[in-house]
Order: C-alpha cells, then structure tokens, then sequence
C-alpha cells in the first residue's frame, strides 16, 4: 500500500493563524507523549517556533482509565518567537472521558475538544466520575465538540494486518495525530520514517500505525469532518538558521555538564540517588560512559554528595543532582564543600514541597534553600536555568566558577524546565572558551590554604602529587596552613575571607542587563528560572500596547550581578513573578532595599502570559 | 612537609605528622597510631599516594597525624567519601578510619553499602563501644546496661557487633584485632592491606575515660591466652597458654563448641581448622564471647572478588573501545532538523 494514501493537496480555506495551542490527552498507555513529540517534530520541521510541556502521571501504573492515569502532551507552534507551552488549549483531543475531565479546565472558550466517543463507555465515564456521557448532554456547549470513534475507526483501518483488537488500539494515538496533521496542513513523512525506524523488527506494526495516521488524515480530507472545525495555516517563523534538535532542561543540564568538564580538562564523577525530577539528569549522564563520565548510584543524597566531594578531593569534578527533599540531606556535605573549599556542582530540579510535597509539579522554592539553607555561614553561589535549552549554557557556568573559585556551585533548575522542550539551535562546542583547570604539583611554599590574591581561591591538589602531603578537613583551618585551628581570630578571618571570595565572583559574571525594554521606567518585572517564557511574552505583549514595562530575568542568584541594585532602583515600581511565596523577593529586598513586591503562585503549573499581562495591567493603571 | 622521597628507607617515624597528637593520655588510639605507622614503614608505602580519609570523632581526629594526604570529613560519611576519591582515581591507596559511633551508628548505611560494593579501601573500625568525642554517651556497640550520661539506669537496646555485621553484608575481608597487641595488629594491617576490595577491621580500642576496660574480658594479661583464639587460614582452631584448648564444630547443632584436648576423648585430630572462605565458619567465630568463648582475633574471613572501581572502570574503558565520544556528535544526536 502506499505509504501516504492520501495526497496532500493544498486547501485554499485554511485560516493563516500566528500560533496555536494543542495538547493530547489520554491514559498512560495511550501513547499521548510520543504523538505530541511526533507533532513537535513536525512542527519544528514545518519552520514553526514552539514550546512543549509534557505532563506525566505521578503513578507508575495507573490504572486505566481513571483520572490520575491521564498523561498529557502540550505544544505551543507559531510563526512568531514562542516562549511558553502556551496559557490556553486552542484543541483538545481527549482519547478518553478522564483525559476530558481533567483537561477542559484549559481550552479556551470556544476552542476545539475532539473525544474518541468510541472510549466513552459506561465503564470509563464512570472511572472518570461522570453520571451522565458529556459528549451527549450540553455540558460542552461552550466549546466546538468534535465527537469521533477514534477506537472503531482505528481498528477498521488496520484490519488488513490481522492485529488484535487490542493491539488495532494501540495505533488509535496515530489516527489522531493524522487528523491533527490535517486540520494544520501538516505532512506526515517524518512520522512515517519514524515509525519505520522505530518499529524496523515488527513491520507489520509499523504498517498498521502508518495506516491509522493515513486513515486519521484521510478522515478530515474527505469532508467525512464536521465542517465547522476549519483548517489552519501557521506560517514558518523567522528563526536563525543552522542545525536544530529539540531538547529537554534535563538533556540541556547533562549535556552541558559534560561540555563544561571538558572545557576544565576534567573527567565527571556524577553522584545521584534516584527522585523524580532529578532522576533523568542520572539517566542521560549513565550513557555518556564513552566520555569517560564516572556515574555512581549512591545509597541516598547523603552519600551522594559525600561520593563527588570524595572525586573532587581527588581531582575530578564531583556533580551530585536531586530535588528539594534530597538537597536537603547532601547540605552538611555541602558545607564540608564550603569549608574545605573544593569544586563541587549540585543541581537542584525544583519541586513542589514541602517533604514529599507534589513530587511531579513544579515550584521555584528551593532559592532560600539554595542560598540560605546550611548551618552557619557558608556562602555558596547559585545560578539558574532559564528555559529548557539553557541548562546548557547555565551547567558550562557553574563549573567555571566551582573550579576557579574552589567552591561548590548550585544550578537552580525545576520540573518543569526538566521535562518541558524547545528547538535547540545546537553549538559548536569549539566556539566556547576553555578554563582548564591547572592543578598546583610545586612545592616550594606550598600551604593548602594560601590563596590567589584576585580570586581568593587556594590551590587545587591531586592527592598522589609528590611532596605535597597535606590534611584537609572539616575543623576550621588556619589561614594560609589549613592546619587545624581553634582560634577565634582566625575564625573570623576564614568566615570574612570565604564570603569575600564568593562575593567576588560578582566581578566575573556579567552585569545585569534588561531583557525586554529599557533601564528606568515604570514597572520592572523580575523573575529568575522557568518564569523567564511567560514574563517575556507578557512585557513584550503590553509594550507592544505602549505600557512602560520591563522584564529583568536573573541567572545569577548568588552573588548577585554588581550593578543589580541600581537597576532595581531605577524604576518606580518593582514586580517579582516567582512560583514561590516570594523567595526572591526577600532577597532583592533585604540586598537593596527595594519596595520590591511579589506576584506569586504555586498551584504546580507555570505562569500562564495573561495572569501576568492582568498583574502587570493592574499595577501601571492606579 | 617533612617528608624524604623514595628510594630512601622510609621509618614509621616519617610517616608522623608534626601537628600535636590530641587524645586523652592512655587512649587506645595512640597504640593503634603507632601501629598504623609501622605498618606502613614495613610496607613501605608511599605516602604520597597514601590518603586517609575519617568522619568525625576522637578516632576520626587520625588523619591529621599521618604525614600522607588526609581528609577528615563529617560524622558517618567517611565510606562515601572514600567511594568518590576510589572512583575518581583508583590507584590511591586509601584507609578509612572511624569509631563504632561514626561507622556503626550515624555511618552504618555507608559502611554497609561500600563493604557490600567491595571499595578497595582498608576500613579500620575503632571500636571502644562509647562515644568518646562527645562525652561519653553509650553506642550502638555498648552491651545492655551501659551506664553512660544518655544511659543513668545502663543502656537497654541490644548491640551490634561489627564483625558479623561485615560478614552479613557481603564483606569480603573481615579481621579483628586489639589496640594493645602491636604486632597482631600489625600484621592484620598488612593482610588488609594487601586484599583488594574493602578490608574491614575491627578493632577493640580502650577509651580510658569513658568506658575503660570494657575489653578486659579478653585484654587483661592475666586471661589473654584463654579468652582469645587468634585465627590463622589453615591452622587448627586452638588457643589456651599451653595450646591444650580448641574449638570443635558440632554438626549436629551447627555450632562451635570450646574444648580442652584430652578430655571426653578430644584429640587434636577433632579439632576444627580454619578456613577463611567459609563465612559459616567466619561468622560462627565472630559470635564467640567470654566467658564461654573466646573472642576470635586476626582474619575471620577473606574472599577474592572484584573491585566495585575496577568494575566502574572496565565499563567505562568497554564503552571506550571504539574510541573516545564526540560531543559534537553527541549534541546532534537523534532528530535534528536545518533552518535555511
Ligand atoms: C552530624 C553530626 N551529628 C553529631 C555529631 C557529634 N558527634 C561527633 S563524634 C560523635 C560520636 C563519636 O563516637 P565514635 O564514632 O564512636 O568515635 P569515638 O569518639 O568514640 O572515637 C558524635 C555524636 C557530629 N559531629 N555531627
Ligand atoms: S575520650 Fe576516650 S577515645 Fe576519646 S581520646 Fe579520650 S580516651 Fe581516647
Ligand atoms: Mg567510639
């Protein structure tokens, strides 16, 4: 059979809309995250900017049908920049009544909802909670409900290669995205080589699902579609050229911390113990093995942390990586990290807390964790990941400052950064600048602790150097000998120089620059990490209206950048948008005495562009 | 630095640091110090490839007396530590030292996860069945009844012991020793430091302030020879001053028996021999205590195995076979698309 059954003929009707908004949901085991990466794929082939966000159930194995099983997919394409997996669905498709229930909360009035009334039975409504079938009284109303029977339809079209009936099922993922590719006039090669590809060992899978996406394309074709649904045509958007990827925060952190040790001239010894978000970063870096990339499952963080400060001590870069709760017991060897002032990079993928919290939503409020959070004072620098791709960029950084400040370093990133994707215009890793790192084997007036005289840092050494044996530890350390000292003096001079040292690294970061509009005004708004997609697009959206607003995005938490609090105080009124109760804001206050306030929230979703555009309306029009 | 380089014949003195050794005059810890230098001087090692790395605690204070690299870390966490500097470079030659509070207690899920792992490190457990750092305080090696400032009415939960602990774990060289008994211990020492994987020694340390003579059961001069049997591989389990007592195993009861050779028809033909591969036998032995057993001193168990490092490394050195990773190549790796 051919490959691409029906032809894709130019439809003169379609609506040339900017950007649009589709999520796919279903049960777990509908394949909903493959068909949303399948669309992604398209999408960015077709020359479209996007975001995506998945958004997995936080069970295993849900069991089938109920609402806490429903996995989803979102994607956000437009002939215009995207920067967030968009506010409001402008289509829904919902391969079952749960997917339904816990998804109409985000179409847009009047958006599209197209259901699989083939999976509305009885059972099913009643596993979601409905009393009555949604798709047959007017509880819809509001929407343009498309009402398919995806199951049958599916099952009809890959009868010819003798499937079960629940294997025939299992392509109903396929016939939607083939309906989906029509409505956005989208060709359907790269999936079909992709199925090809994927299912090489099993053909006749591979036919059936080629021939359910046909047959889902087919039906919107040939008028067997409502009329009223209407086809769309988002344009190409105008994006740099060269060769691009999609890639997830996770991707983008891991790949970036092996880019940033090779750059130091370092072999990784990446620390972990499994919790989600964080366990991915574990996952990408265990096949990095051709690298020389060391990854060590520990027995929990603790040990973690201990394992990379142990490969630091001894001359490779020590990484360890978890979320809220694990961070939390890796601080005492952070502080040992701290004290004994060795490299050490931590990533920290934000979740919702406390304790166990909502281990799959994300949250931004680990800052004072991150800042705060050890017994005495123990400065540490953080830096945080922005947007999916910028993990890379952000983890390069953090080894930078770890080692040629002999300092650990914290990379501030969260759940949603994590998990969620972007086109990725991929770097030439030869472009970026080397800092390698030269291990100190002299010694003539050699003293562990003796310091270079602009970045504070003492000497790193490789335990196995030659005359160079020398004790480090956790016990306060003489200036200059690191020999063990009780004296209070020296305390006072070892806190004031370890703060200096970090403090310094002000003078090594960039200063801080405005991402959308002007220094002084009226309004800046302030955000730091995954925030940075929604901020940009409502400042842009309300200047574009003519309101005086600016949006500061900040990648280094601490130190600060040095001209920060005279931006700040360069503008009347100060707005921090964080998915916290305001941990930045406390801190842009008490650094500079800003009447910073906050806008804040924490129901474990991002930042929808119109709670923002409303926050920043209502603080420029009284 | 105080150190002569190789070929020069290095002396345990060389191996001392010129920092002031800090315990309580009379502790256990100086003995077993002095026994660690000489150790090291009969090996000969080299100190610059030598590292000590502790948690904390009175017994913890040990590296910064060892003119080698040393890196005394948090309460407990030494084993983990140890881990990362063993995967970081494999060819240092390290020692882990801690007391029974350090390892046992707030360390025990690290020693049990690097002796199960098979770290090659010699993991020295000093056990004085106290908190001595703090005070005093009694430890999960305490017998019942300790009486300590967190324990008035004696101390009620059961102890661990060590040994067994280790050999429950999957440990692969369990030996024990004494910090009296220079040359015993030294000679553990150089047993544990010539296996390959992690070497786990326990050994019996008198804090002469909190908890003194807690092992005289077995130390005092006067009982010695009958309250310790000093295992050798291969050598019949025999121990008393005339060597007249030994250890037989009942087969019936799975179960080591004390007996004096020529009673009840005993002969030294019944007499079990040591084997230290068999764990039944190792932790059989490790079980034993005054006063109806001896305690059981030198290697109880050792087994050859691979290294958890030398496996990490062999994966990595695998996946390198075909040449080292590209990173450009892996960037551009799976689906990637061109913007004209
Ligand atoms: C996280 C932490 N908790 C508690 C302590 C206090 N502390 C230090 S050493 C110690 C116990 C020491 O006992 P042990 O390990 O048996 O060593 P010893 O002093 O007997 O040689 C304790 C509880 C600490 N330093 N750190
Ligand atoms: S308190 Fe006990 S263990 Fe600690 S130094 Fe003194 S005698 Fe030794
Ligand atoms: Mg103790």
């Amino acid at each position: 059979m051919s490959e691409v059954a029906a032809i894709d003929r130019p439809d003169e009707n379609r609506q040339e809309i900017e950007s649009a908004v589709v999520r796919f949901a279903g049960d777990s085991g509908d394949g909903m995250q493959l068909t949303g990466s399948q669309f992604t794929m398209t999408a960015a082939i077709s020359g479209n900017d996007l975001a995506t966000f998945p958004d997995f159930p936080a069970e295993i194995r849900a069991p089938a049908g109920t609402t806490f099983g429903v996995s989803a997919f979102q994607i956000n394409f437009g002939a215009r920049k995207i920067m967030t997996s968009g506010d409001q669905l402008d289509v829904l498709v919902v391969m079952n009544p749960a997917a339904l229930i816990t998804n109409l909360e985000d179409v847009k009035p009047g958006g599209i909802v197209i259901a699989d009334s083939g999976a509305f039975t009885d059972r099913n409504l009643a596993k979601a909670g409905y009393e009555e079938n949604p798709l047959d009284n007017d509880s819809l109303e509001g929407y343009r409900l498309v009402k398919i029977d995806m199951s049958r339809l599916t099952v009809e079209a890959v009868k010819e290669f003798g499937l079960s009936n629940k294997e025939a099922l299992r392509s109903k993922n396929m016939w939607a995205l083939g309906l989906i590719y029509w409505m956005y006039g989208r060709k359907r090669e790269a999936s079909v080589d992709w199925l090809k590809s994927k299912f090489a060992k099993n053909p006749e899978i591979a036919d059936a699902n080629i021939a359910a996406l046909n047959a889902g394309h087919a039906f919107g074709e040939t008028a067997e579609m409502p009329a009223e649904l209407g086809t769309f045509e988002v344009e190409t958007a105008d994006i740099s050229p060269g060769v691009y990827r999609t890639i997830t925060g996770a991707e983008s952190v891991s790949l970036g911390l092996l880019a940033g040790s090779q750059l130091a001239g370092l072999n990784i010894s990446f620390c972990s113990y499994p919790i989600t978000p964080a366990s991915a970063l574990l996952h990408h870096l265990a096949r990095m093995k051709d690298f020389g990339v060391i990854t060590f499952q520990a027995e929990d963080e603790i040990a973690a942390a201990a394992a990379a400060l142990g490969a630091s001590y001894a001359g490779s870069l020590g990484i360890t990586s978890s979320s809220g709760p694990g961070i939390a017991l890796k601080m005492e060897a952070i502080g040992l990290a701290i004290g004994t002032e060795l490299p050490m990079v931590i990533v920290n993928s934000q979740r919702a807390g406390p304790s166990t919290g909502l281990p799959t939503k994300t949250e931004q409020s680990d800052l004072y964790q991150a800042v705060f959070g050890r017994n005495a004072d123990a400065p540490m620098p953080v830096i945080s990941v922005s947007t999916p791709s910028d993990g890379y960029d952000v983890a390069i950084e953090a080894i930078r400052i770890a080692t040629k400040y002999m300092t650990p370093v914290m990379v501030l990133t969260d759940g949603y950064i994590t998990n969620a994707s972007e086109p990725w215009l991929i770097p030439d890793p030869s472009t970026y600048d080397r800092f390698d790192v030269t291990f100190r084997t002299d010694p003539e007036n050699f003293q562990p602790f003796m310091r270079d005289d602009t970045t504070l840092a003492r000497p790193w050494v490789k335990p196995g150097t030659p005359e160079m044996m020398h004790r480090i530890g956790g016990i306060e350390r003489s200036y200059d000998t690191g020999h063990i000292s009780y004296d209070p003096a020296n305390h006072q001079k070892m806190t004031d120089v370890r703060a200096a040292k970090v403090n310094g690294i002000a003078n090594d970061i960039p200063e801080q620059e405005v991402a959308v509009g002007a220094a002084g005004g009226k309004l800046a708004v302030v955000g730091w990490g995954s925030t940075y997609g929604p901020i940009n697009r409502a400042v842009a959206n309300l200047r574009d209206e003519g309101l005086d607003v600016s949006q500061i995005h900040l990648r280094y938490i601490w130190p600060l950048p040095r001209n920060l609090g005279e931006l700040l105080h360069s503008y009347d009124q100060v707005l921090v948008a964080e998915m916290n109760t305001g941990q930045l804001r406390t801190l842009l206050r008490s650094e500079y005495l800003v009447p910073a306030e906050g806008l804040n929230k924490v129901n474990g979703k991002p930042f929808l562009i119109a709670e923002l555009e409303d926050a920043i309306r209502a603080r420029l029009e009284n | 630095m105080n150190v002569q380089s190789p070929p020069e014949k290095l002396t345990a003195r060389d191996y001392a640091t010129d920092q002031e050794v800090r315990w309580c005059p009379g502790c256990g810890d100086y003995a077993i110090l002095k026994a660690v230098q000489n150790t090291l001087a009969e090996l000969q090692a080299d100190p610059k490839n030598t590292v000590f790395v502790s948690g904390i605690g009175c017994a913890a204070r040990f590296p910064y007396y060892m003119e080698t690299y040393g890196f005394h870390t948090i309460h407990g966490r030494s084993p983990a530590v140890a881990t990362g500097v063993k995967l970081s470079n494999p060819d240092l030659d390290v020692w882990v030292v801690g007391g029974d509070g350090d390892m046992l207690s707030i360390g025990g899920n690290h020693t049990m996860h690097a002796i199960r792992r098979n770290v090659d490190v010699q993991l020295l457990l000093f056990n004085n069945q106290i908190y001595g750092l703090t005070k005093g305080q009694y430890s999960p090696t305490s017998k019942i009844g300790t009486k300590s400032p967190s324990t008035p009415l004696g101390s009620i939960d059961n102890p661990v012991s060590a040994a067994q602990f280790a050999l429950g774990v999957g440990g692969t060289f369990i030996a024990r020793s004494t910090d009296i008994m220079q040359k015993h211990l030294s000679g553990v020492l150089k047993r544990a430091h010539g296996h390959r994987g992690t070497s786990f020694v326990e050994i019996f340390q008198n804090c002469i302030v909190y908890n003194d003579g807690v092992f005289k059961r077995f130390t005092e001069k006067s009982v010695q020879a009958e309250m310790q049997i000093h295992v050798e591989h291969g050598q019949p389990l025999l121990f008393g001053k005339d060597k007249d007592k030994g250890l037989i195993l009942n087969k019936d009861e799975m179960r080591l028996e004390a007996v004096t050779l020529g009673e009840n028809g005993i002969t030294e033909a019944d007499i079990a021999v040591h084997d230290e591969t068999n764990r039944s036998l190792a932790t059989m032995l490790a079980q034993m205590d005054p006063p109806t057993m001896p305690v059981a001193l030198g290697v109880l168990y050792c087994e050859a195995a691979p290294t958890y490092e030398a496996s990490v490394h062999a994966q990595i050195d695998h996946a390198r076979k075909d040449g080292e990773g590209d990173l450009a190549k892996l960037l551009h790796r799976g689906q990637t698309w061109t913007v004209e």
